[in-house]
């Protein structure tokens, strides 16, 4: 009943798109309509989103609201919203335009992004909901010494943030770059600015809806750039097998049919496999939404839902690069022989450019309003999970050691929404001139590396300690950045050296094999009296875990 | 937690079922996910040529087409599996835990 309310939801907003379609229509008569379409339908975003924001600001009193939306989140809704997390800009423009430079290996990440959701559900979701409360530094502290844990879980979070910021920030200023003709900076600010207000006015109830409308309009401008482009590629059959064909003879050369030069060698291949598959278990953005949740079966629904709408996705973004070869190659009003890919805006406007091919100026405008509303989104969703490691974890649980009241850890939160919002910013200009598609894969090795293995010891393994969980989280945090700075995406590419110092550019291999050895080793060295504390009291956190008896259930009002 | 109810739940017959049923259904799952994925992976690794081939004699597309898509429809189907089980027998036992100790 519930689902076919969604549905429904959905519809209409599409239906509000579609709307947004015919408005933008108006300014189609002049030759330069194409920022105004554009233009119009992202203020249409924006204003429907602040509408929400102001409705959630209304929800949103205690901290439960601030963090949790209340707890009172459907698995349908927080299904759509965490696909709305996870489809970030980065991916759908990134990936797109592996596919387009690529071929067949843009599919190897989407793969490799996908199946980390399994493993969340088998292994993570209930366990997660059964014992944290905001953030996923509860779970990782529910049996150990509070302030170590919570600052290195803290400090976890927020590089992985700031990380995958970078990534969302650049697509953002790039995209409205090539759009609306405006400087990459001032595009950034803006981001930074709208993001601020969605989070501090309204919390979590307002990104969650956020989320939901841009998955929503994601879903369906991907859909129709993906099965306009086969239609146009495939002569008007519908035929994959035709669309390959004239990749092939565009590209002349059967390569992009297979895997080529991503993965060139093993370790690389295993190590990029690590990061992605259980990086996804280490997003704190992703795991502080299995807390909006009222129980463990809605989080279970969660993400099975989550994974469908995001392996649909995936799937069409593969049919989105294969079809911008065929119809963006050689034609010379995409072409900038200087960009990267030979297209207007590089190869991450891929599937910028395929709308306009598919759709015209509106399709094109449309599209672009909705990556503009995606990166606005993703980037909420990872501003309130720094600001809640910030706000709860630092501040309300290290630095007042937890007697704080709520009103007073929300308003530090808000701050620190505000900081992440300028960071976010100025890590905007500074980064660029770089690919965002191999910098969201770096923060899933440091995700992988810093976040996943405390996590998943400290609900399976009765004998971790805090010191072992210390050892264990550090080295893995700072393994994984070192080796990702030594490395050669950031020596070479980005500091200009000639050589790396670690040789290789996926390193989750390497240093999640460290972190679980150093929670090992530490604990398995620990007798001290704490050591026993925290060991008995597995059997009582276990038993929480498992059932969901004295979980944090969903708000009452 | 009380340490008594702790023990209420811990001798429950009810509650080792529940663990053993969900355990050995969440750990056989994730066995095959990721037997799945990095015997895909692997194959990238060392036998590019194998995905390569073409799906039928003279097609373009090639056998890594179907077997990529595949392994993304896999992931689908092992959660679709774990959800429909643990929403209904796993709660079922879950709820008979809590009426038998609370």
């Amino acid at each position: 009943m519930k689902l076919w309310k969604n549905v429904a939801a959905c519809i209409l907003l599409s239906l509000v798109a579609g709307a947004a379609l015919a408005a933008g229509d108006v300014g189609e008569v002049k030759k330069q309509s194409l920022n105004i379409t554009a233009i119009v339908m992202f203020l249409i975003f924006v204003a429907a989103t602040m509408g929400i924001t102001y409705w959630a600001a209304q929800r949103t009193k205690t901290a439960k609201d601030f963090y949790a939306a209340g707890g009172g989140i459907t698995g349908f809704q927080n299904g759509m919203a965490i696909a709305g997390d996870y489809m970030s800009a980065a991916s759908f423009l990134g990936i797109s335009g592996l596919v387009f430079i690529n071929g067949y290996d843009g599919l190897i990440y989407s793969v490799g992004w996908l199946v980390g959701w399994p493993i969340i559900m088998f292994l993570i979701a209930e366990q997660l909901r059964n014992l944290g409360k905001y953030t996923y530094a509860d779970v990782v502290s529910y049996r150990f010494q509070r302030v170590p844990m919570r600052t290195m879980a803290a400090t976890g979070s927020l590089v992985v943030v700031v990380l995958y910021l970078i990534g969302q920030m650049v697509g953002a200023g790039k995209l409205i770059q090539v759009l609306f003709g405006l400087d990459y900076t001032y595009a950034v600010i803006i981001v930074g600015i709208l993001i601020v207000l969605y989070v501090t006015l309204g919390g979590m109830l307002a990104t969650t809806w956020v989320q939901i409308i841009k998955a929503c309009l994601l879903l369906g401008g991907a859909t129709i750039i993906a099965f306009g482009a086969l239609y146009l590629a495939s002569d008007g059959s519908f035929s994959l097998e035709r669309m390959f064909q004239r990749a092939v003879e565009i590209k002349k050369s059967n390569d992009i049919m297979g895997p080529g030069k991503l993965v060139t060698n093993p370790v690389e291949a295993i190590s990029l496999g690590l990061a992605l598959m259980f990086g996804t278990a280490g997003l704190p953005h992703v795991l502080m939404r299995f807390f909006t949740v009222p129980n463990a079966t809605e989080a279970r629904k969660s993400v099975f839902y989550a994974t469908g709408f995001i392996g649909y996705f995936y799937i069409l973004t593969f049919l989105i690069g294969f079809g911008a070869i065929v119809l963006l190659t050689g034609h010379p009003e995409f072409a900038d022989p200087s960009a990267v890919g030979g297209i207007r805006g590089g190869q991450n406007m891929a599937a910028v450019n395929l709308a306009a091919a598919v759709g015209g100026n509106l399709l094109l405008g449309f599209i672009s309003a909705v990556a503009f509303a995606t990166i606005l989104a993703v980037v909420s969703g990872l501003t309130l999970a720094g600001a809640s490691a910030i706000s709860h974890d630092l501040y309300a649980n290290v630095w007042a050691h937890g007697n704080v009241n709520e009103q007073k850890e929300v308003q530090v939160s808000k701050m620190a929404t505000l900081a992440l919002g300028v960071i976010a910013i100025l890590l905007g200009i500074v980064f660029e001139k770089q690919n965002v598609a191999y910098l969201v894969g770096l923060t899933f090795s440091v995700a992988a590396s810093a976040n996943f293995p405390i996590l998943i010891v400290s609900v399976f393994w009765s004998k971790m300690t805090t010191r072992g969980a210390l050892l264990g989280g550090w080295l893995g945090l700072l393994s994984s950045t070192l080796f990702v700075v030594l490395g050669p995406t950031v020596w070479v590419d980005v500091l200009k050296n000639s050589a790396p110092i670690f040789p290789f550019k996926n390193p989750a291999l390497f240093s999640m094999t460290i972190a679980f050895v150093g929670i090992w080793l530490g604990s398995i060295t620990d007798n001290s009296e704490n050591a026993k504390k925290e060991r008995a009291s597995f059997e009582a956190q276990d038993v929480r875990c498992q059932t969901g008896i004295g979980a944090e259930g969903a708000a009452s009002h | 937690m009380q340490q008594d109810l702790v023990h209420a739940i811990k001798s429950n017959p009810k509650y080792h079922e529940l663990i053993s049923k969900r355990s050995r259904l969440a750990w056989i799952l994730a066995i095959i996910m990721l037997v799945i994925y990095y015997g895909f992976v692997m194959i990238i690794a060392f036998n590019k040529q194998f995905l390569a081939q073409p799906l039928w004699e003279g097609a373009t597309t090639t056998i890594g087409i179907p077997i990529g898509v595949g392994v993304i429809l896999s992931a689908f189907v092992l959660t679709g599996i774990y959800v429909i089980r643990a929403n209904s027998e796993f709660d079922r036992l879950t709820n008979e835990i809590k009426e038998e100790v609370l």
